[in-house]
């Protein structure tokens, strides 16, 4: 992509997004490393793995903003791509252990050791190297959305029938990775991460850098998904999402677009989880969960959907209020809660934060420009005159 | 592409025994019409009579179960989709005027530009003179220069119905397939767009859909009378609005 793409058109909005993101990615390991232990302007080390979750999920939302948002495709399956994406980061931090395992085989990891596997199955190879894990990441989310979105959209399945082969998709995936015979760690999943490129996981400098790539991965799939919402394609995607057959009839190739936008989300979903999990700590077949999914729907419709940095804001809004209420005596609670602000948020603000705010300042600015064209009006006339 | 060897007629358009059924309704029973290069043709009939079936199966939405439709005597369009015939050079107008009400005017006629509709094509694209040139001058056209960083939803009903057909000119198709084009239109708006139709038809084939006769009247073209799925009356307005037949299932006495 040139650099003319990427740089198109930043609005205000965007550009605040880019500096906060950026200066807390910078700022929050900084002050963790440096500042004293204790210290007010101490960030702690929990915090700061939070806070790296936070942006994974903001990640997660921007991926969905794009397909949504942009091209009317509700996906309430994406967290099986971001699971994915996990699961291929876990893999290669399975093969990190090593021999420092409880059974101590320096290739199996403890639990094929356990549910005795003779060897390693053919998938894991290649994951002992941090490259190939990394090249999984993006390509098994993106060839699923692939297969699965050629298949789906050239039958022209759309709407609600679409979300829900989605939901059935993450399902199907999620009883897969429970069977022991699947070769994932079935219930338990993949945990006791040691190290991670030669870092221990658990320090806080490992910490700290993996929260400031989280940030770095947000900008970057900010800029990609500004790019292509900037572009012409961008309009043919909005096209899409408006009036789906007038596009065809236009001579655009629908199915085409969609397939694109899909697997790129899809993508970008896996580097979300890809950086989620030496993070957390762990992977398990949870994460295929058709509500996790459906959650991260609603983090992009709280933000406003179609506007990128609502979904981002949206995913850290709603996190920090799960984990607000999740750790006090409302924890119970919490999915009723978490329903009842999709209602309202549906009901009341059916732009979300950042699009109501939009909306908001539209016509504050059309409301001055017609004040002003007034006043000059009148000023043209000269005074007015007095009644008689 | 199916394409057959050698042109079979000289039409630009040829329908020939062409049926369809939805659950044993015969929307389309045994319809033959051609169209002529540079022809416009203004299609009547009442509620039913299979008008806009017949664009359906003419754009690719619908399959016809049998009958021939041949484009430019060479290209069967059965065996094309939408994209593919809109692709070959044939623009439609919805019954509904259908634009992208959330985007501005000016990008209502760039995406219906015919240059590269592929998915890198538009990621890649940067405008061109020659497109803003035409945009200009579909804006000009359509009169709604003044209009053009507008979004489309904040149009009136006859001006969408404007920007639709502007569209349809930045398709450039060879061929233009009207839905009811002055429905909702007062009678100024209607005159103009029979005069727009008219400057139009001086380098396009046209195909106009309509209910309201003094406008068909002001066209003053070959009318064909649809009724049950196929055609009743052919010929000049004078002829098929004095058919005994037409009047009785459609004018009315």
């Amino acid at each position: 992509m040139t650099p003319h793409v990427l740089t198109r058109s930043l609005d205000r909005s965007a550009t605040i997004f880019l500096v906060v993101v950026a200066g807390l990615g910078v700022l929050i390991p900084l002050s963790n490393l440096l500042l004293p232990a204790g210290s007010a302007l101490q960030v702690p080390t929990y915090l700061v793995a939070l806070f790296g979750k936070y942006a994974c999920y903001a990640i997660l939302a921007l991926s969905i903003d794009l397909i949504w948002g942009y091209c009317g495709i509700l996906s309430l399956g994406h967290g099986a791509f971001f699971a994915l994406g996990g699961y291929a980061m876990g893999m290669y931090l399975m093969r990190q252990i090593g021999s420092r395992g409880v059974y101590g085989n320096p290739i199996l990891p403890d639990f094929m050791v356990f549910l005795n596997y003779p060897a390693l199955p053919w998938y894991w190879h290649g994951f002992d190297m941090f490259w190939f894990a990394a090249l999984m990441v993006i390509l098994v989310p993106g060839l699923l959305a692939f297969c699965f979105g050629w298949l789906a959209f050239r039958s022209r399945v759309t709407g609600v029938y679409l979300s829900i082969i989605t939901q059935a998709m993450t399902y199907a995936l999620l009883l897969a990775f429970f069977r022991n015979d699947f070769g994932f760690g079935g219930n338990n999943g993949l945990t006791d991460f040691k190290d991670i490129l030669g870092f221990n996981v658990q320090a806080d400098g490992t910490r700290a850098a993996l929260f400031a790539l989280s940030c770095l991965a947000l900008i970057v799939a900010f800029l990609i998904c500004r790019a292509v919402v900037t572009s012409k394609l961008g309009k043919v995607l909005i096209a899409i999402r408006d009036a789906e057959s007038r596009t065809r009839f236009l001579g655009y190739r629908v199915e085409s677009y969609k397939l694109f936008v899909f697997t790129l989300s899809a993508c970008m979903a896996g580097v979300a989880g890809a950086l989620y999990v030496p993070q957390v700590g762990i992977i398990n077949p949870s994460e295929f969960a058709p509500g996790n999914s459906i959650e991260a729907v609603i983090w992009v419709a709280v933000g406003g959907r179609g506007t990128l940095v609502g979904a981002a804001l949206g995913a850290v809004v709603v996190n920090y209020a799960k984990t607000y209420f999740t750790s006090g005596p409302l924890a119970p609670y919490w999915l009723f809660m978490l329903g009842a602000l999709f209602i309202l948020v549906t009901l009341l603000l059916p732009k979300g934060i950042v699009g109501t705010f939009n909306a908001w300042r539209e016509s504050r600015k059309a409301t001055e420009k017609a004040n002003a064209e007034s006043a000059a009006l009148e000023d043209g006339v000269g005074e007015p005159k007095p009644a008689e | 592409m199916s394409v057959m060897e050698g042109r079979t007629t000289s039409a630009l358009l040829y329908l020939d025994g062409v049926h369809v059924s939805f659950d044993g309704f015969h929307a389309i029973n045994n319809l033959s019409l051609t169209l002529e290069p540079g022809e416009m043709r203004a299609i009547i009939g009442p509620n039913g009579a299979g008008k806009t079936t017949m664009m359906d199966i003419i754009t690719g939405k619908t399959k016809p179960d049998e009958g021939t439709v041949l484009f430019d005597g060479m290209t069967d369009l059965t065996r094309l989709d939408e994209t593919h015939i809109a692709e070959l050079g044939i623009g439609r107008k919805f019954q509904k005027p259908t634009v992208f009400e959330s985007q501005t005017i000016e990008d209502n006629l760039l995406l219906a530009l015919n240059v590269d509709h592929s998915v890198r094509g538009t990621l890649f694209w940067r405008g061109s003179r020659d497109e803003s040139e035409r945009i200009d001058r579909v804006l000009e056209t359509i009169r709604l220069t003044d209009a053009r960083n507008r979004l489309a939803g904040s149009l009136s009903h006859g001006q969408k119905q404007w920007l639709e057909i502007g569209m349809l000119l930045a398709q450039d198709p060879k061929l233009l397939l009207v839905d009811e084009p002055v429905a909702g239109m007062t009678d100024v708006e209607t005159h103009q767009t029979a005069e727009l139709l008219k400057e139009i038809n001086k380098e396009k084939t046209v195909m106009v859909v309509e209910h309201d006769m003094t406008f068909v009247r002001e066209l003053g073209v070959k009318v064909t009378c649809l009724h049950e799925g196929t055609v009743l009356a052919e010929g000049t307005i004078d002829q098929v609005s004095s058919n005994e037949r037409v009047v009785e299932v459609y004018l009315g006495r």
